[in-house]
């Protein structure tokens, strides 16, 4: 079958494409260009793709504004750290048989993505309800309820309100900064999420977004649809944050998930584009890079922040990619066969 | 004898201390097609946002077939077999003529996020299936050609094809048209008709239908129903309707 050829080949092409990236960082590696700083770089990169990708499934996909991601990314880092912790005080003890960091890691991964989800899910249900900017502001009073609850929670690092800001952290995390198992994390995240989007979910929900009214009559279950959408990104989220919470530095604080973090991955999805997971890609990478590399002017980073944003709305509203998605497949095509590529929406992607 | 499809008893909504609808009643036939007229702000498209669920009745019943069809969800409704079309166009613009129907097809979709995730054999072989069967739907209306195109940039016309063709791709018993012809010039209104026609011999389809163009409802609807201010005023045979003296002084005054 003709059909089933193309699909394989574009399976082919996109596995391709990622170990081709994979290679680059090995190369990198190799030439000893990645010291512990780029190393840290990188990381950062990851993690804001995956938070910026998920959160795009709510904002772009969705078409629903959501400004208390940076919750579930506390949600999965904790929970993640605690697991890795416990584990590793396990192996000590001798109750647990000893295992790899990268298995304790991805034990933590999945239950940080695990709990982040099923606070999606608690905080999606009743928050759905509402929609524009009422959902806006309750999801950023989410937010800050998970991050003011983990500041009060001893096992958590915190000492509770009354010791004031002293000593508020988790210390002694399991350090899992190898950039092959973090960028292999990433790549599979975003094909998840890509998956998810092209199949009947993402039709559905890019149909809720486009007219709530018409969904329900053409026999969607609205509730449904966006209570996932919303839960599946809080996984993801979470994924980001058991990866914030293992980069290397040993120590989670509450203030690292403000609300300022949320609006800064919101920021991310409007640049890339509503709707785009390239896009998402991109600017995630762009707006992480582009503060290490004027660290002269950090201070006014949320300034440039802004400025960027105003800018976009007066000249791009749709984002730097609109609704478009970048095909290797189809650039490959394109320049093999000499055919004209065909349009984005419908092609396949290319790795992370 | 053929079947009852869809039967409303004492079907009524207060808004506050508005009597929206009261007291309404009907009766359709299995293939039939009904017509629902009266002036404007009659209560016509409550009676529609009642049987879909957009509102719940407070007072009366409603079956589809012999399921009590009272206060339960949209999507629920839908699933039972009532679908319906909108009187201002509500198609999803910016996705595709395919698309559009495709959504209607996705509540009969079996693989779920294990199967979307993993791209097993199964999601492909019910992608491809839904693919053709809204194809096959869309050549009745013949937008087969446009497939790919925007469902926004379709020519008005052809957007309330569109609209029939999504309906009924949620394999619906019972049809709801509200004012099919709105806005459309006579050539238009007569290729409606005529694919009203063929999509009820087609799919032996009831239908219930809201419509101002007269020449449209006298000439296809088999039945009219008219109301005033929320209640049935007259029903009967197109000619009988259209010399009824109380009809007459609805819609001209006394």
């Amino acid at each position: 079958m003709n059909q089933k050829k193309e699909r394989l080949r574009k399976l082919w092409v996109s596995l391709l494409g990622v170990c081709v990236l994979g290679l680059a960082v090995y190369a990198a590696d190799s030439l000893g260009w990645i010291d512990n700083y780029i190393r840290g770089i990188f990381i950062q990169c990851c993690f804001a793709i995956i938070m910026v990708t998920s959160l795009n499934l709510v904002m772009g996909y969705l078409g629903q504004i959501a400004l208390g991601h940076a919750g579930f990314m506390a949600v999965g880092a904790y929970t993640s750290a605690l697991v890795t912790k416990a584990i590793g005080l396990g192996i000590k003890a001798g109750a647990i048989l000893p295992m790899s960091n990268v298995m304790q890691f991805f034990i933590g991964l999945l239950c940080g993505a695990v709990a982040a989800a099923l606070f999606g899910l608690v905080v999606g249900i009743p928050a759905l309800r509402l929609r524009g900017d009422y959902l806006a502001i309750i999801t950023l009073g989410f937010g800050e309820i998970i991050r003011v609850i983990i500041q009060n929670l001893a096992f958590a690092g915190g000492k509770g309100l009354a010791n004031g800001q002293a000593g508020q952290a988790l210390v002694g995390i399991l350090k899992m900064n190898d950039i092959y198992v973090i960028f292999g994390v990433t790549a599979v995240c975003v094909a998840i999420m890509l998956a998810f989007v092209r199949s009947k979910f993402g039709r559905a929900i890019i149909a809720i977004r486009e007219d709530d009214i018409a969904s329900s009559s053409a026999g969607l279950n609205i509730t449904f649809y966006k209570v996932l959408t919303f839960t599946v990104s809080a996984f993801f989220a979470g994924i980001a944050g058991a990866i914030y919470a293992h980069r290397g530095l040993g120590t989670l604080q509450h203030s690292d998930f403000t609300f300022l973090k949320s609006t800064e991955y919101v920021i991310m999805v409007v640049l890339g584009g509503m709707g785009s997971m390239t896009g998402s890609v991109v600017a995630a990478i762009i707006l992480s890079v582009i503060p290490e590399a004027l660290r002269a002017f950090s201070q006014y980073r949320m300034l440039i922040y802004s400025v960027i944003l105003v800018l976009m709305m007066i000249f791009r509203p749709i984002g730097l990619f609109g609704n478009y998605e970048f095909s290797l497949y189809e650039l490959l095509r394109g320049k093999l066969t000499g055919k004209p590529p065909r349009s984005g929406r419908s092609a396949a992607k290319g790795g992370a | 004898m053929p079947e009852t499809i869809l039967r409303a008893s004492h079907l009524g909504i207060t808004f506050g201390g508005l009597k929206a609808v009261h007291n309404f009643e009907i009766d359709i036939k299995e293939g039939e097609l009904v017509g629902l007229i009266g002036p404007n702000g009659a209560g016509k498209t409550t009676v529609f946002n009642l049987f879909t669920g957009v509102y719940k009745p407070t007072e009366g019943t409603f079956y589809l077939g012999k399921q009590l069809m009272n206060g339960k969800k949209t999507h629920e409704i839908v699933a039972a077999g009532i679908a319906r079309t909108f009187q201002n166009i509500r198609l999803f613009k910016k996705m595709t003529v395919m698309e559009n129907v495709l959504i209607a097809f996705t509540k009969d979709i079996r693989y779920g996020l294990p199967g979307s995730i993993l791209r097993t054999a199964a999601f492909w072989k019910e992608e491809a299936d839904i693919r053709d069967k809204a194809m096959d739907l869309l050549s009745v209306f013949n937008l087969q050609d446009k497939a790919d195109w925007n469902a926004g940039n379709l020519p008005y016309g052809q957007q309330r094809k569109l609209e029939i063709a999504r309906a009924l791709a949620t394999n619906a018993k019972m049809l709801l048209l509200d004012e099919p012809a709105a806005g459309m010039n006579p050539t238009e209104t007569a290729e409606l008709l005529a694919c009203i026609n063929t999509i009820r011999r087609k799919f032996n389809i009831s239908i219930l239908l809201i419509e101002h163009d007269m020449s449209l409802v006298m000439n296809i609807c088999e039945r009219i129903v008219v109301i005033d201010y929320g209640e049935i005023i007259a029903q009967g045979l197109p000619e009988e309707i259209s010399h009824d003296p109380k009809v007459i002084a609805a819609y001209l005054g006394e």
